[in-house]
């Protein structure tokens, strides 16, 4: 790409400060970068590093009046931002620098249709007459692949999907063909099939306009596809800088190699010692075969498929009523889940993958019980359908789940080691005195201490917080964990350590974990059989091999393409790109979907036929 | 370039575990909430010690207390808060005033906000037809207008100090009811609610665990906020003639007696009017500071 010749923006000796509890804290300490016509350069590290706001600095649009720039200067051309009153900055904004967030959603106007938020900016920064202005709206639609710009217009955010809504935010971006674009995190709330498509886009975009772009991610995937130079950012200050194919090929810090190596990729199981689990199995469980056991043929090794599964789930549908009309008579239905079958052997994990909306995550709910369904879900033997309240508790007891955000999912006003302790209490386990031991030793076991148990949910990172959940999770001895996006917003290295550990559970406890995930390397990574699920319906089941090294449904393989490789060597010029939007699961009723058949294949590899 | 290398966070607890002190000390510690603490305890205590602090009569009319032309006196050092419109003393009426705003306050308000609370809940929490009847009553109580139905309340059972409370408080919970509804529709939704459905918590207690914790702070809220609109209501109904009987005084009533003489004899107003302030504000000042002790999150801050 263009070389660095000229120096569009140059950040020096950049200091940003946040107002703290008792004294300010340096967040962006001493940094200093520039940035070439026409570059792309990354900002990458993990949460807290400072990247976000390096970007809000550059935008003045620091969080105010905690944040503030402390010393330093950002030139932009010949401008020195730091010191330009809020009238002429607000002229910058937009015309010269623009930024595109993490969520779309949130940062498009929910009442004003999208038209008129696009015409809105262009006629705030251009003199443009609003004939003209709507024009130019067209065609910066149109220049982002948005299918009938012009009726496109007149729609809400609420009526695009996520990736067409990040398309109108940069298209938004770019009407006004800045300098500079600022991208935080653009694709880190989209699918991976849209991410794909986005990326490209912003790629095809900025070669056309010649725009420098300073991109802020924490997905070595997204830096290796797009970059041209990186800068490895930690605890606020810069850890390393160079050229991508350096940085990824001679990592000179040893922050930067250890995230590197902590970032999950397909085709390389991450935990050597994890091929120890079937044989350990092996050992442990001799019980005789059942009818419904998962498919023949297994690789795993001989224990799974001859033990009772722990949980069967046979043709489960999932439907939401939707209400409408005078009488609010049901007049459509959202097809969550639509005739899902599948089994778990005790200590096996089953992989559940899918793209938002398709239904995985409804599928762990009816499966914990938060939602109605109709079909059959055996746990240990016994169709929970049949059972009343009592004897569905006792049976629920086997079936735990584990959520995605481990804050939300604690409650905040009590202590994390009550709330571990909480299952015990529920389900009249042990004594007082005991059911503390038994805390503690959870709490040893998943790699926290026991003093820790008087804190509160917020006075915890990230990954212990949800090492508390896994806790807690564990606390009932289940046979079975649900552990729904359980590692998706967590930093790589952090994430890589929860999945050491949940691996180390199942080798030790014998537990067997329903793992749903959107993210295919992390799913190759931990799961022995995968499922991928689309609309509501299972379009592909096998063993980890059979589906990611001969992926045989269309959607499967997409997905699988899509995924960015964390090796500049392997930049595609081309993503996998969806032919059309993926269909909505609101059907009106007597439309039901089609119902996916699904064959076998070879060895247990269910392939539904392509539809 | 590098900067020395920060703690790594992601090893580390925010903070080592604090003792815990008592909810009482961290109270007394802050200046605010103390000083809210103090006029709490002086209105108390000058309504339970009316009798000893005084020595008037507070409903004796009496012939010294009026000018020869009949008008009240201003405060004085025989009448320190001057007197009223019948010669009565002005601060040993609103001693005894006390007695019955207190008991307006804290008791009318008390039961409005535990059966706005009640109500609230369980709408939010269990919805259904049940949330829907419930929150549908709430509307219709909200939209008939309060003080109608208060009279037509009063009309209906003989007045007294506790019939009136009564009144209030069923004129009273619904504003209650609906920002209790709201904030529990919204916490019911919350992951951490679905997180303990999954590990067998019954309805009763994520109801009483779960979910009042985290109301705590907007009910605190509207019960401090709620003292000066019940004292309030209470002087509109005795001077309606249904709520307190006279000659009883309320801190309601003096000011509604008097509110017609405001410029001729202001300080009829101001006092009682002082009070019911003083009375709210430190609930206000006491209630802000608990909310913000009881919420873990805010533990450390200033």
């Amino acid at each position: 790409m263009t070389s660095a010749s000229e120096t569009v923006l140059a950040i020096a000796d950049l200091c940003v400060c946040v107002r703290g509890e008792e004294s300010e804290r340096e967040v962006v300490s001493n940094l200093s970068l520039t940035l070439g016509r026409g570059e792309t350069l990354c900002i990458a590290g993990e949460s807290g590093s400072g990247k976000s706001m390096t970007a809000l600095a550059i935008m003045r649009l620091l969080p105010q009046p905690a944040a503030r720039i402390s010393s330093g200067a950002i030139h932009l051309g010949g401008t020195e931002l730091t010191t330009l009153d809020e009238r002429r900055m607000r002229h910058i904004r937009g015309n010269r620098i623009a930024m595109i967030f993490q969520e779309p959603m949130t940062s498009l106007n929910p009442v004003l249709s999208i038209g008129r938020q696009l015409t809105e900016s262009i006629e705030a920064h251009t003199g443009l007459s609003r004939a003209e202005a709507r024009q130019r709206a067209v065609e910066a639609l149109t220049a982002v692949r948005i299918p009938g710009a012009e009726s496109r217009l007149r729609q809400f955010p609420h009526e695009l999907s996520g990736g067409m809504r990040q398309r109108v935010m940069i298209a938004m971006a770019l009407a006004l063909e800045p300098d500079v674009l600022i991208a935080d995190e653009p694709t880190t709330a989209l699918d991976v099939t849209v991410q794909g498509e986005v990326l490209e886009l912003l790629r095809d975009l900025q070669q056309k306009h010649g725009t420098s772009v300073i991109l802020i991610t924490h997905d070595m995937g997204v830096v290796a596809e797009m970059a041209d130079r990186v800068i490895i950012m930690r605890h606020g200050s810069m850890v390393e800088e160079g050229a991508t194919s350096d940085i990824f090929a001679r990592p000179q810090a040893d922050y930067t190699r250890e995230l590197l190596a902590a970032v999950p990729r397909i085709g390389k199981r991450r935990d050597p010692d994890s091929a120890l689990a079937p044989s350990a199995v092996a050992s442990t469980s001799s019980s005789p075969p059942r009818g419904e056991g998962g498919p023949q043929g297994r690789m795993r090794g001989p224990s799974a498929e001859h033990s009772v599964p722990v949980a069967v789930v046979n043709d489960l549908h999932v439907r939401f009523d939707l209400r409408g009309g005078v009488f609010g008579r049901v007049n459509a239905r959202v097809h969550a889940v639509e005739g899902v079958s599948f089994s778990i052997a005790p200590n096996e994990t089953l992989a559940l993958v899918g793209e938002s909306g398709c239904g995985k995550s409804t599928t762990a709910k009816a499966l914990a019980g938060l939602v109605p369904y109709s079909g059959d879900i055996v746990v240990g033997g016994r169709n929970l359908s049949g059972l009343g309240r009592d004897e569905r508790k006792a049976v629920r007891r086997d079936v735990q789940m584990i959520f995605q955000d481990p804050y939300a999912s604690l409650d905040p006003r009590m202590r994390v080691g009550d709330l571990v302790a909480e299952p015990l209490v529920i389900h009249g386990i042990a004594s007082k005195e005991e059911r503390r031991e038994r805390v503690a030793a959870l709490f040893d076991r998943v790699g926290l201490s026991a003093g820790q148990m008087e804190l509160y949910p917020h006075e915890f990172s990230g990954g212990q917080r949800q090492r508390v959940c896994i806790a807690r999770a564990l606390a009932l001895r289940p046979k079975l964990i649900i552990a729904d996006e359980s590692v998706s917003a967590l930093d790589v290295s952090v994430q890589a350590r929860v999945l050491d550990l949940l691996q180390e559970l199942q080798r030790e406890f014998g537990v067997a974990y329903l793992f749903i995930s959107h993210d295919m390397a992390v799913v190759e990574n931990i799961s022995d059989r995968v499922a991928v699920m689309y609309l509501g319906q299972i379009v592909e089941m096998g063993t980890r091999d059979q589906v990611f090294s001969s992926p045989r449904h269309p959607y499967t393989k997409r997905l699988i393409e899509a995924v960015p490789v964390p090796d500049p060597a392997r930049r595609r010029s081309r993503f996998a790109r969806l032919d059309q939007e993926i269909p909505s699961a609101t059907r009106r009723i007597g439309e039901a979907p089609l119902k996916l058949a699904l064959s076998d294949v070879g060895n247990g590899h269910l392939v539904a036929a392509e539809g | 370039m590098t900067s020395p290398i920060a703690p790594d966070l992601t090893a580390t607890g925010r903070m080592p575990a604090k003792p815990r002190v008592g909810v009482w000390r961290r109270l007394v510690r802050r200046r605010l909430a103390l000083l809210g603490l103090v006029i709490v305890a002086i209105v108390v205590a000058g309504a339970i010690m009316a009798p000893w602090l005084t020595g008037y009569d507070p409903n004796e009319q009496m012939f010294d207390g009026l000018t020869i032309e009949g008008s009240p006196l201003p405060p004085s050092a025989k009448f320190w808060l001057g007197t009223d419109l019948l010669g009565r003393d002005l601060l040993t009426r609103i001693l005894y005033g006390a007695r019955t705003s207190l008991i307006i306050g804290i008791v009318a308000n008390g039961v409005a906000l535990l059966i706005g609370t009640l109500v609230g809940v369980t709408a939010g929490y269990f919805r259904g037809w049940i949330g829907s009847a419930l929150m549908r009553f709430t509307d219709l109580m909200m939209a008939f207008p309060a003080l109608l139905l208060a009279i037509c309340l009063a009309a209906v059972f003989q007045p007294s100090l506790w019939i009136v409370a009564m009144v209030i408080a069923l004129v009273n919970w619904v504003q209650t009811a609906r920002v209790i509804y709201t904030e529990t529709s919204s916490l019911a939704e919350r992951e951490f609610i679905d997180a303990e459905r999954t590990i067998g918590a019954s309805a009763p207690r994520i109801l009483f665990r779960h979910i009042l914790p985290h109301l705590l702070p907007t009910i605190i809220v509207w019960g401090t906020l709620g003292i000066s609109t019940t004292v309030l209501l209470e002087a509109t109904l005795s001077f309606l003639g249904i709520g307190v009987q006279p000659p009883t005084a309320s801190w309601g009533n003096i000011i509604f007696e008097n509110q017609t003489y405001f410029q001729a004899a202001p300080w009829l107003v101001f006092f009682p009017g002082a009070a019911i302030l003083a009375l709210a504000l430190a609930f206000n000042l006491v209630g802000d500071a608990l909310r913000d002790i009881l919420d873990p999150t805010q533990r450390g801050r200033a």
